[in-house]
């Protein structure tokens, strides 16, 4: 926000950079072969649902736009920070990553693009160890998210993987260089 | 393509710019009054420590008032909750997290402060987190959040310069005339000084508090859309301000050097009169919560 901005009390809410998504299946790949993480199949998209008629509606034909023609079957589920996960199942990861893109760009053409926080693609290791790929909309810039298996209710992050997969793929994504955005996503849906 | 459902609300903006043009004239005007009026040869000291004073409130604001308000900072660990809340708005504004802390107090209230969004902090009292739900606080968050992306301890300070320069000049020349009067040409200039100040400082009281005003309807509408449920807000402010308005003045005394940074006004305005309130009436807050509402609500295209 610009110093005139910030004199005059605006806020111009930062728009969502959506683009950068598709670089997700290259990716993939190398988190294959370098750290035998796999993709679950599953996709996620973050956002804060506005109030209002309009954005139901918005939501409801993003729904059944992904599932139309036998697309996969989309889930929806409200954490308890009031954020809305929409969770789209799609082996083929240039498919879920085109799905995910389609809810990004409905949202946004609708007006709502500020109310977009992240979305999520996890990967899983045959050891078990899990790693969310991350996608900052108001950074355009990916960060790794693995929530290190504890007990319930224990919250612990396995930094290790995280900068290993930061690592990996500083050659393929933009990858968010402030560790200070690095932010939890405790209990996404797919970790 | 993308095009977003934040209204442009021109009217405000336009009002608050000629209020901050007023300050900053009346700013000048006092100093081209006292350039004119050099017999109080200590006068551009005096004003050089009234801006002292300006930038050390300014530059010690988190310190000052986490200490008034008996406020601790609190790590993720002690508040996994609020701190998840904070995370998650500063990544939808794209912002710098602040510090989080809790004011061990039953006034329901939360204030914003620090001298630039990197070294903020926004508090909240253990009072509104027992009154308001999850979906409430995040408004109340996100109002705090917006006084930090505004930098509006920053502005408050500046604008309030000019107040605190004529309030030092009044001291400063009523000590001038008991101690140091020597001649009646340096007595009538002394008078001089102390008029222009009193003039200085009345108006710029009066702006203050309009400006004041004016920041908090932008952080309403900035937190409103930061958040999308500008419901939640104004259920939040109902709470608050009905809650408020029914404790006893007398125990709210303590808490009015504050004000000027609390999400609704401590002190109630009964004695006050619209003009010097530091907050926009409930009422003001709500109409344009409603409208902000009635534009998120629009039908798609």
């Amino acid at each position: 926000m610009g110093f005139w901005d910030s004199l005059r009390g605006r806020t111009r809410p930062r728009q969502a950079n959506l683009d950068a998504l598709f670089g997700i299946p290259t990716a993939a790949i190398t988190l294959e072969t370098a750290a035998g993480l796999r993709p679950t199949g599953l996709g996620a998209v973050c956002y804060r649902a506005a109030e209002g008629a309009a954005f139901t509606r918005t939501q409801a034909d993003v729904v059944e736009l992904i599932e139309a023609d036998g697309g996969p079957a989309v889930e929806r589920s409200v954490d308890r920070f009031g954020f809305t996960w929409l969770v789209a199942r799609d082996d083929d990861l240039s498919h879920l990553c085109t799905d995910l893109h389609a809810v990004n760009t409905a949202l946004e053409v609708q007006g709502f693009g500020s109310g977009l926080l992240c979305s999520l693609v996890p990967f899983a290791a045959d050891d078990g160890r899990r790693v969310g790929l991350v996608y900052l909309y108001k950074q355009g810039t990916f960060y790794p998210f693995a929530p290190a298996g504890g007990e319930a209710g224990e919250q612990r992050r396995d930094n290790l993987l995280e900068l290993t997969v930061r690592d990996l793929l500083a050659n393929e994504l933009p990858v968010e260089a402030d560790l200070q955005r690095w932010l939890a996503v405790w209990g996404a849906p797919g970790l | 393509m993308a095009h977003s459902r934040f209204i442009r609300d021109t009217g405000l903006t336009v009002r608050m710019t000629t209020v901050m043009f007023l300050l900053g004239g009346l700013f000048v005007a006092l100093i081209v009054a006292l350039m004119a009026m050099m017999p109080v040869q200590y006068a551009p000291i005096i004003g050089l420590v009234g801006l002292g004073i300006a930038f050390w409130q300014w530059w010690s604001s988190d310190k000052v008032a986490m200490r008034a308000m008996r406020a601790r900072e609190v790590t993720p660990e002690e508040a996994p909750e609020l701190h998840g809340m904070v995370d998650r708005l500063c990544a939808m504004a794209d912002m710098p997290k602040p510090r989080v802390g809790v004011a061990d107090s039953d006034i329901p209230n939360a204030f914003a402060t620090g001298r630039s969004p990197e070294r903020a902090v926004v508090c909240v009292t253990t009072g509104i987190l027992k009154k308001l739900d999850a979906e409430e606080l995040e408004g109340v968050l996100a109002h705090e959040l917006s006084h930090v992306a505004h930098r509006d301890v920053l502005v408050m300070t500046v604008a309030s310069s000019a107040g605190i320069v004529a309030g030092m000049l009044t001291r400063g020349a009523q000590w001038g005339m008991m101690g140091r009067s020597r001649s009646s040409g340096g007595i009538a200039g002394i008078v001089l000084v102390v008029v222009v100040s009193l003039v200085v400082y009345a108006i710029s009281f009066v702006l203050l508090r309009l400006l004041s005003r004016y920041r908090e309807l932008c952080a309403d509408r900035s937190g409103a859309y930061l958040t999308q449920k500008p419901g939640a807000l104004a259920s939040a402010l109902q709470k608050i301000t009905g809650e408020m308005a029914a404790i006893p003045t007398k125990d709210l005394r303590k808490a009015s050097t504050m004000n000027a940074f609390f999400i609704a006004p401590a002190v109630r305005g009964i004695s006050l009169s619209t003009i010097t309130a530091t907050h926009p009436s409930l009422e003001q807050r709500l109409e344009q919560l409603a409208r902000i509402q009635a534009e998120l609500a629009r039908p798609v295209d």
